[in-house]
């Protein structure tokens, strides 16, 4: 399966190779920097290129290039998701995932990789797993074994890799028991010209940060599980439990993560809470045009919407803009031609609206469209689809955990055609 | 900062302003004998005692390796610590030994022993470790040793030592390929193994080095399916894809007939997501509302693996959903196949780099790529919105994205007739768009479209007839200059104007242009050469001296065609037909069509080029292969008792946690069980039970009470069933909490307890007896459904009484009960006519039945099929009052009971013969078999062959005979007959083995006739079996009975081709 892994920095440096097989030459790393030529932008290279001998799939997280080496056939997503899982563990381990934090913890990186993969196979990604066999490193630790000569190596099997939870380990001690649940909703719509919605979808996650003794088995509620359309799951939630009654019953991992993603499709559920007024014209054969928008707040449930930014693309064409706000600030970048306009909160008093000329180049044609907004929000306190948990209950353990539920709603791809 | 001196000296090492020192820099020789200075600290730091120093210098080393930089010389030192105390110093020497052992393969020998010593640790994870860099090596010379160490791995106690060894195969395999057979039997005894750890490694090297060994999986499939939802997520991966290949060579395919029975339930548990399978859907009604033909039955196998793996949609990791989709994809009947589309819709939004494998999946790059996903999911109810959106699109100022965009257009447009005529307006009004390439792209398009449907466009002719004066784009200029030609009858006006344009500056024009001109000139000089006669020799000779020579060809060819001449004669007739031939219209198709015949979601699929070790997914088999091949054996005596020991432990847990715990819970919430003691532990120690019964033929007391004991249990697991309505559950409490899906038959609450314990019993007993005995129960259950099929109705109307219905209900309910599979039996027939097994010995509590077909003619009825049936008991205590219990028939179906047999002393055997009527269909006659004290479910399935009896008839009567059963009637199949089976004697044999049928008298040699008459209807089959020499054969059955005359072609070709 996975042959070999090279972690490759921004400015193309291989920082660093693991082989599970046999050695495989940096060389072949020479056809990923040409496709890399090749494309526009970072993010553009090709995951999957085919070489003559090896086949690179490759991830880029964090400005970083992970390009994994594969011989055979194989599922794709297998080897990308692995590698993603690699990205993760590394940012658990080292709270980034970045050039410098790997180069400092080279030897960490090198045990992981060996404990990850098996002659290419996944052995062991599970953290909770992975941190018992190798323990992240930490100042105090480090001040700890150098002074004993003890290691970070864990010398026994992890009981979570026998057991069938694995995901956590055993022996788990806190003195505050805490369970906190973050709902994150993220708003992707296209509204058309006219204010109605083309599309619009919510996509949520539940993140966990959970900190309790022993082996917990909990169970978490809704008010209205029905709103849930798609939903994907943590391993530890019991499908049958979720299928039958709704709720999200499983023994948390320890730590940090993702309980559930999930979708609230249907357009009527979705609430679009700001609406923009606006109008924007290029006059043909002047060279300036009309640049008017205003934005307001629409269904925001009482709460306050903040951290409001447009972002426009302007057409090539447009040298310069002038234009005064009534609130917040913008920038225009001439040489992308993206306007940024940084709003701040809305005050349903107060409409906040950006207006002036726009400068074309003389001579070229007028713009055929025009240009899109994006747009960015976050309102705190408010899940958008309406989701709320009802209760959190706690079996298998005898003291009382705190427990918190902070909910966000976010723009997610948020874009309104003019 | 002074706290952290490894870690601080070790970014020394690896990075930063200490990179220089350790740099190898290849280029300049020179600096060699500084090197190993250079590396002097660190041998010094590694030879001391100190393992602090020793670590220090071994996490250098590993940095260096890290960057890439050699550190062979360093070898001897290293290795010399392999047997250090300290176990990060060992993990690292591991990874360098692994790094560099392959280079230095003799001084790698130093280290065997330390291994061998390992493996033999009583600490689990050194064994593990020790195995893992012994098999990471890769040094030729151990091969034995290694081998050794699996096969003792292998064994292990612990499940994870099991799976390093599932790990080292691949890995010796790769070093050693001769050892393929002795690592092909490892992995046979591992993928055995109970353990959800095991399972994903195993099958992976079963993938890598034995991966046409699919008869290795057969046993463990059904656990595999099973313990599927528990196993890790690369697991689930690597065991799907399998299981994807594995299940296209066992069943047989489920989109050529959707199955009533499918239908039903599926509908009820899709119904919520009715929006997303709509276009499946109604194929599903259509389908529904043509029950007459469904012989296709889902093997339940294939459905235990579709419900298995389902919640798998849910999981976070891409990659598990997207082989759950292609499992569905590739395996699912047509309805079901919408389940997956929400899941991949969700996997969109992942990482970037999913998003781009998951689009490439579902259709290609960015925008583009979104298009093709736009159009492909296009049906008639969303049409509109696409095309709001596509409009919008066209808007873009991305020249190549409107372009991409007018093609998708077109492709909706060919799809879906509706919305043609709008497509073509908008197309036509983007005709005057300012952008040529638009344009161009428009008018392609429209060509494509308007080849569909000429007639109506007149009009639209006549625009674009127009536009050539402005288009400078070769292809759209060529494509209105084709349009004209091929429809110029309905411009007769505009299209010799055209010609004079084009003709004046066909110098000026592209090769493409300039053919199609030739093109149009030819067309036109045929249909109304008065008027352009003169333009088209113009052309021709303009198109003579033309640099291309294709033009010039061309220009050749189109006069020899078309300008009557002495010798050309014979061709300008035919030329009309040669240039106005009419055309097919063309399939606006995407890119992607031409990569289905990759499995999707593979490398290979990804990249449209096979890839290294890519296996093909075979096609779905014509027939099914025996399904009795995943029936598990019982297992020993020994073991029974222990899990039966086992089971009383368990029991408290199962039935507290009735009504919500699975397999996949039992495993969650029960965490100090091992991890043994999930999903199938269950299943088994039912089974276990039951085996034990049966090997201990003496204790018949006992029997009596497990039995009893048992049946309470399952009776129990029957309630919980219905509470739960559950409408199917492959068996006990392996299955039921499967299927999660909230379901649909009420009807089946209708059922007494008492019938259902009835078929709970036998459902637990079939599953672990062996395969011959599953048969008989098996088919009985599936027989109702059947029965709608294929009685015809002319003999027997279909009459669907209530009764029927709840006993329909409860034959679907025993159906997916058993974990047995079922045959599509209907497909392929038994095509033996010797014993069968009616019952088996350990299902039969020691009474063993078989039933043979005597082709006597039925004393009480002839239209019965006489059965003669063979008791004997092979157990040690008479069986008293063997009798036929009251028979639960399909509609038509009768049965002449056979006089009770009074006693039957051990030991002994008895024959009796009973008649059976199966109304000229195939369909099983169930009954119960009673003794005095128990009943057994049984029944008897006719091969096709034997529901008619030989008729005597001369040549003439049977040409004449045969005459009147023409055309529908009559079925043709060609055959390659092998050499066994040319001689007369061996055909004829075949022949009538196969079939009741009496021979007809045949004046030529290689033809041979066989006649009969169906039993019940009385309806005339007629067989033919043309012989030529090299042994192609042609075979034809004439018969009003359609249905029997399929069968029967298909059992005589089996026969004969065997």
């Amino acid at each position: 399966m996975i042959h070999s892994l090279f972690l490759i920095n921004c400015s193309g440096d291989i920082f660093l190779e693991k082989h599970w097989k046999s050695v495989v030459s940096q060389s072949v790393c020479d056809y990923f920097f040409e496709a890399q030529e090749k494309a526009a932008d970072v993010e553009n290279v090709p995951p999957v290129i085919s070489t003559p001998h090896h086949y690179l799939i490759s991830i880029y997280r964090d400005k970083l290039f992970f390009v994994s080496v594969i011989q055979t056939e194989v599922p794709p997503l297998f080897v990308i998701e692995f590698l993603h899982r690699v990205a993760d563990t590394f940012q658990d381990y080292f709270g980034e995932c970045s050039e410098a934090a790997i180069k400092d913890n080279v030897v960490i990186v090198y045990e992981l990789l060996e404990e990850m993969l098996d002659n290419g196979f996944p052995l062991a990604t599970e953290s909770n797993i992975l941190k018992e066999l190798i323990k992240p490193p930490t100042i105090l630790r480090s001040v700890v074994n150098s002074i004993t000569g003890s290691s970070n190596v864990g010398d026994t099997l992890p009981t979570g890799q026998l057991s069938n939870i694995p995901w956590r380990r055993a022996g788990v001690k806190y003195t505050n028991n805490e369970a906190y649940f973050d709902v994150v909703e993220e708003i992707d719509a296209i509204i058309d010209k006219s204010g109605s919605t083309v599309f619009a979808e919510i996509q949520g996650v539940i993140d966990a940060c959970i900190k309790l003794s022993g082996m917990p088995d909990l169970s978490l509620s809704f008010m209205n599980p029905r709103l849930l359309d798609d939903v994907s799951f943590h391993p530890c939630i019991r499908f049958k439990r979720w299928e039958s009654e709704r709720v999200l019953s499983f023994i948390p991992p320890d730590g940090n993560f993702r309980l559930i993603s999930y979708r609230v499709s249907s357009q009527n559920l979705v609430a679009i809470p700001v609406y923009v007024k606006h109008s924007i014209s290029f006059k043909e054969n002047s060279s300036c045009g009309r640049f008017d928008i205003t934005i307001g707040p629409k269904q925001n449930m009482g709460k306050t919407i903040e951290g409001i930014t447009v972002t426009v693309h302007m057409p090539k064409v447009v040298l310069n803009m002038n234009l005064t706000t009534t609130q917040g600030s913008y920038t225009f970048d001439p040489v992308t031609k993206v306007l940024t306009w940084d709003v701040g909160k809305i005050t349903p008093q107060k409409l906040p609206s950006l207006k002036g000329l726009v400068n074309l180049q003389s001579g070229a044609p007028k713009p055929e469209e025009n240009p899109s907004l994006n747009i960015q929000f976050k309102i705190q306190q408010l899940a958008i689809s309406g989701l709320k948990v009802n209760r959190l209950d706690m079996y298998g353990e005898k003291y009382k955990p705190f427990k918190g539920v902070k909910y966000v709603t976010k723009a997610g791809k948020f874009q309104v055609r003019t | 900062m002074s706290a952290a001196p490894a870690y601080s000296e070790d970014k020394g090492g690896s990075a930063g302003p200490g990179e220089p020192e350790y740099g190898h820099d290849p280029a300049s020789g020179g600096i060699f004998s500084s090197d190993y200075k250079r590396h002097d600290d660190l041998k010094e730091m590694l030879d001391t005692n100190k393992d602090s120093l020793k670590l220090e210098a071994m996490k250098r080393i590993v940095a260096m390796i890290a960057r890439g930089k050699n550190a062979s010389d360093l070898f001897p030192a290293v290795v010399k610590n392999v047997a250090c105390k300290n176990i990060e110093v060992k993990k690292l020497v591991y990874v360098y030994l692994v790094r560099y052992a392959e280079e230095q393969q003799d001084l790698a020998l130093l280290s065997i022993s330390t291994f061998q010593r390992g493996l033999k640790d009583p600490n689990q994870l050194i064994r593990a470790s020790a195995l893992r860099v012994l098999s990471s090596i890769r040094v030729p010379i151990i091969v034995p040793i290694m081998m050794l160490a699996i096969k003792e791995a292998a064994s292990d106690m612990s499940p994870y030592v099991r799976k390093t060894a599932a790990h080292a195969i691949p890995k010796l395999y790769s070093l050693d390929s001769d050892q393929k057979d002795q690592l092909i039997e490892v992995i046979e005894k591992l993928l055995a193994d109970k353990t959800t750890l095991v399972a994903g490694s195993v099958v992976m090297a079963f993938e890598e080095v034995c991966p046409e060994r699919i008869d290795l999986i057969h046993k463990n499939y059904r656990k595999l399916c099973n313990l599927l939802i528990d196993v890790e997520e690369w697991g689930q991966v690597v065991i799907i894809s399998m299981l994807t290949r594995y299940a296209r060579t066992q069943f047989l395919s489920p989109t050529q007939n959707e199955s009533l029975l499918e239908e039903n339930a599926e509908k009820a548990f899709y119904g919520s997501e009715e929006d997303e399978a709509k276009g499946a859907g109604s194929e599903e009604t259509a389908a529904a509302a043509l029950p007459a033909r469904k012989p296709y039955i889902m093997d339940p196998d294939h459905r235990l693996l579709l419900r298995n793996t389902k919640p798998l949609l849910q999981s976070r990791s891409a990659a598990v959903v997207m082989a759950v989709a292609q499992l569905y994809f590739h395996l699912a009947p047509k309805a079901e196949v919408g389940v997956i589309a929400k899941a991949l819709v969700r996997l969109l939004r992942s990482h970037s780099e999913v998003q781009y494998v998951v689009l490439q999946n579902v259709a290609t790059m960015s925008i583009k790529r979104r298009l093709e996903v736009l159009t492909n999911l296009a049906n008639e109810t969303n049409i509109p919105t696409v095309l709001r959106e596509f409009q919008t699109y066209i808007r873009s100022m991305d020249k190549d994205f409107v372009a991409a965009t007018i093609q998708a257009i077109g492709r909706c447009a060919t799809n879906i007739g509706r919305v043609r005529d709008t497509c073509l307006n908008g197309l036509v009004q983007l005709l005057s768009n300012r952008d040529e390439l638009v344009v161009a792209e428009s008018v392609v398009v429209i060509k494509k479209l308007l080849q569909m449907q000429p007639a109506q466009h007149g009009e639209i002719i006549k625009h674009l007839a127009k536009l050539t004066d402005n288009i400078q784009v070769p292809m759209a200029r060529a494509s209105i200059l084709w349009l004209i030609g091929e429809y110029c009858e309905h411009v007769p006006r505009i299209a010799p104007d055209v010609l004079r344009k084009m003709a004046k500056s066909f110098t000026a024009e592209e090769d493409i242009v300039k053919l199609q001109v030739i093109n149009l000139a030819a067309k036109l000089y045929l249909t109304n050469s008065k008027q352009t006669k003169l333009l088209t020799q113009y052309v021709l000779s303009l198109a003579k001296y033309d640099q291309n020579y294709d033009i010039r060809d061309r220009a050749r060819f189109t006069r020899q065609l078309i300008v009557p001449s002495e010798q050309g004669g014979a061709l300008s007739r035919h030329a009309k037909k040669l240039f106005l031939a009419p055309k097919p219209a063309p399939v606006l198709e995407s890119s992607f069509k031409d990569r289905d015949h990759f499995q999707l979601g593979s490398l290979s699929h990804l990249l449209n080029a096979k890839a290294t070790g890519y296996q093909e997914l075979p096609d779905w088999p014509e027939e099914a292969p025996d399904p009795s091949v995943r029936n598990v054996e019982v297992p020993e005596w020994t073991k029974c008792s222990n899990r039966e020991k086992r089971k009383e432990k368990e029991k408290p847990f199962y039935s507290d946690s009735e009504g919500e715990s699975g397999p996949t819970e039992s495993a969650d919430s029960d965490p100090e069980s091992e991890s043994e003691s999930d999903s199938k532990s269950s299943s088994e120690s039912g089974s276990g039970e039951s085996s034990s019964e049966s090997d201990n033929e003496d204790q018949d007391e006992d029997e009596e009470k497990g039995r009893g004991s048992e049946s309470e249990q399952s009776e129990e697991d029957g309630k919980r069933k219905t509470k739960k309505k559950v409408p199917e559950g492959k068996g006990e409490a392996s299955s039921s909490d499967e299927d999660s899906d909230s379901s649909s038959s009420t009807s089946e609450s209708e059922m007494t307890s008492e019938s259902e314990e009835e078929q709970l019993e036998p459902a637990s007993w079939r599953r672990k007896t062996p395969p011959s005995s599953k048969r008989a129960p098996a088919t009985k259950e599936i027989s109702l459904l059947d029965l709608e099929d294929f009685t015809p109705p002319s003999v027997q109307p279909v009459s669907p009484p209530a009764i029927v219905s709840t006993s329909l209900a409860a034959d679907l309910e025993g159906l997916t009960l058993t974990d047995s599979t079922l045959v599509p039996s209907l497909l392929s027939p038994v095509s033996r006519v010797g014993r069968q097994e009616l019952l088996h010995r350990v299902a039969g509590e020691g009474l063993v039945v078989d039933y043979t077909f005597s082709r006597q003619p039925f004393s009480g009825d002839p239209h019965m099929v006489s059965v003669h049936i063979h008791f004997s008991n092979s157990s040690d205590t008479p069986i008293k009052g063997l009798h036929v219990g009251t028979p639960k028939l399909p509609a038509g179906i009768s049965i002449q009971e056979f006089p009770e047999i009074e006693s039957l002393a051990p030991g002994e055997s008895a024959t009796a013969v009973m008649g059976i009527n199966f109304c000229d269909s195939t369909q099983a006659a169930n009954f119960q078999l009673c003794t005095q004290t128990r009943q057994f479910y049984v029944s008897i399935q006719p091969p096709v062959g034997e529901l008619m009896a030989p008729v005597f008839m001369s040549e003439n009567e049977f040409k004449k005979e045969q005459g009147k059963l023409m055309g529908m009637n009559e079925i043709t199949e060609k055959l390659m007959l092998p050499d066994t089976c040319r001689s007369d004697h061996v055909v004829v044999q075949k022949v009538t083995a196969t079939a009741n049928l009496g021979r007809v008298p045949c004046g030529t040699s290689d033809e041979y006739r066989f006649a009969g008459r169906t039993l019940t209807s009385g309806s005339l089959v007629l067989l033919t079996l043309d012989a030529r020499p090299a042994g192609a054969a042609q075979l034809t059955v004439n018969s009003e009975k359609m249905v029997i005359g399929t069968m029967l072609v298909k059992d005589v070709i089996q026969a004969l081709t065997q």
